[in-house]
């Protein structure tokens, strides 16, 4: 008896002090004055963030810490008080709202690229994507996956495209929908959905190179995708922040993004606020 | 209100503690009787998915389901179609993520047993079949109900499964949870609370009919 009783007693001291060394290297991790900024950034970008941080940290010594999700998932958490610094979406109307709605610093608003929508099939797969339309709307195909339209900007415009290319209601009933873009491209990469409207980023990323196919949405089926960044009121002070966002238009950043299939926006230093933000504001409604 | 999200949770959740009833018990009667040595395991794999995130849950499932699995190919020949993005995924995926919610009230019911009884029974010669229904079931009615009403409301309530596996259907695979999560996601604050609302309420009235019947309150049975 004696002996189960000390036995127990040691495993609850070993597993207390397995505790303390836990708590304290965490509170050591916290307790570091290294400068941060914390993006909330669209599905999209998760590869390429992981890039530019790299070369960031590099220059500026601080860390970037990315939160992605779809951008109105994250414009609705922003509005709701979440503490980011910057916002990367994928649809330049959300942060022009927020900062309509002063939730963010108008002055360091850019639009940072412009994405570009794919159909993408796994490598392997026995579907010809050269001809779009007879893919998505062929028989063989069950499953179309695509990004949540009424929040993700890669889902409505794989939505307007399918309407413009006029197949939208053949292919209603295979579309599933993945919270985000990721997730659409995830529904792919695992094999439960045949075809996937997808950032071009996505199938770009070093981690699905030679097992993924795709062909560009031919790009005037579908509203440009501007994306837009901006700093938060959360990091206005933050001058890590406004470094951040120096360091988004330096060549070198630039270079990643376009590496990531990015298009940079030529026309976009006249105050690009002005263009267009009625259309995207009505949309994302 | 989404009254068609709100059916289909419904079904959802009567399919998967009707299911979970019929598989759980005998679950749950081994676990209690049992004298196996190992036996710890198998409690331990049952309660899993009460400290799993429904996310590893969700992952392996749709990883299973795809077609880069051979459970996937198979299941895709036989039937012509994943299980990823229907409602048998989500009838299989909610199975997995509820048992332990009937398991274990099952089995501590069970356990409650006086085993003077069951040995009583036993002496009589009667099966161990009948001991069980005309014995220990019976005795562990409150036990069973607490099983089925808590996979009932905690199907009802599911999220991350669903949301990795079903691929947000209407009709199919969109759940009352993926609704709301859905309208607060595009600003629909008033609808969103709306569905909340009343899956907040739903809850709160089953768990209050579980604990008013445990503790034989029978406020809505005024008989005895």
């Amino acid at each position: 008896m004696r002996s189960i009783r000390r036995n127990s007693l040691h495993t609850i001291v070993r597993i207390s002090l397995l505790f303390l060394v836990c708590q304290t290297s965490v509170l050591m991790l916290l307790a570091q004055p290294q400068p941060q900024v914390t993006v909330a950034a669209a599905a999209d970008l998760s590869d390429t963030l992981k890039e530019i941080a790299v070369g960031f940290q590099k220059q500026t010594g601080a860390r970037l810490n990315v939160i992605v999700g779809s951008s109105g998932n994250l414009y609705t958490q922003i509005q709701n008080g979440a503490p980011f610094d910057v916002f990367m979406s994928a649809d330049a109307g959300y942060p022009r709202k927020l900062i309509a709605e002063g939730h963010a610093d108008e002055k360091s608003f850019f639009v940072y690229g412009v994405g570009t929508l794919v159909l993408m099939a796994r490598a392997n797969s026995p579907v010809e994507l050269d001809d779009l339309v007879k893919a998505v709307a062929g028989n063989s195909v069950r499953k179309v996956a695509i990004a949540n339209p009424q929040h993700a900007p890669y889902g409505r415009a794989a939505v307007e495209a399918l309407q413009r290319l006029g197949i939208y209601d053949r292919v209603a009933p295979k579309l599933v929908i993945g919270e985000n873009v990721s997730q659409a491209a995830q529904f792919v990469e695992s094999g439960n959905a045949q075809l996937g409207f997808v950032a071009l980023a996505r199938v770009l990323a070093p981690a699905v190179r030679g097992k993924v196919k795709y062909v560009d949405v031919p790009a005037n089926a579908y509203t440009v995708i501007e994306q837009g960044a901006v700093v938060l009121d959360h990091g206005r002070n933050n001058f890590a922040a406004h470094a951040f966002m120096r360091y988004l238009k330096t060549p070198e950043a630039v270079a990643v993004l376009q590496k990531y299939g990015f298009a940079s926006l030529n026309s976009n230093d006249a105050n690009p606020a002005k263009k267009g933000t009625g259309q995207t504001g009505q949309k994302s409604q | 209100m989404n009254w068609q999200a709100l059916w289909l949770t419904a079904k959802l959740a009567t399919i998967v503690s009707t299911v979970l009833l019929v598989l759980g018990l005998p679950v749950a009667y081994w676990i209690t009787f049992s004298r196996w040595r190992w036996k710890f395991l198998v409690e331990a794999i049952v309660a899993l998915p009460i400290v799993l995130p429904p996310t590893v849950l969700g992952f392996y499932l749709l990883v299973a389901f795809g077609a880069e699995s051979a459970f996937g190919r198979w299941w895709e020949s036989l039937t012509g179609h994943t299980l990823a993005f229907t409602f048998e995924g989500l009838v299989i995926g909610s199975i997995l993520y509820s048992l332990p919610f009937a398991v274990q009230p099952f089995a501590a019911s069970l356990a409650g047993v006086d085993t003077r009884l069951i040995a009583a029974s036993e002496t009589l010669r009667t099966s161990r079949f009948k001991t069980f229904f005309r014995v220990i079931l019976p005795l562990s009615v409150p036990g069973v109900v607490t099983g089925i009403a808590l996979s009932f409301a905690h199907t009802m309530g599911e999220f991350g499964v669903v949301l990795m596996i079903g691929g947000n259907i209407p009709g199919l695979t969109r759940t009352i949870s993926i609704d709301i999560y859905d309208r607060v996601q595009a600003g629909e604050y008033a609808a969103a609370n709306q569905t909340a609302l009343f899956l907040l309420i739903f809850s709160f009235v089953v768990l209050s009919v579980i604990y008013a019947l445990n503790r034989r309150v029978w406020a809505v049975w005024p008989f005895k």
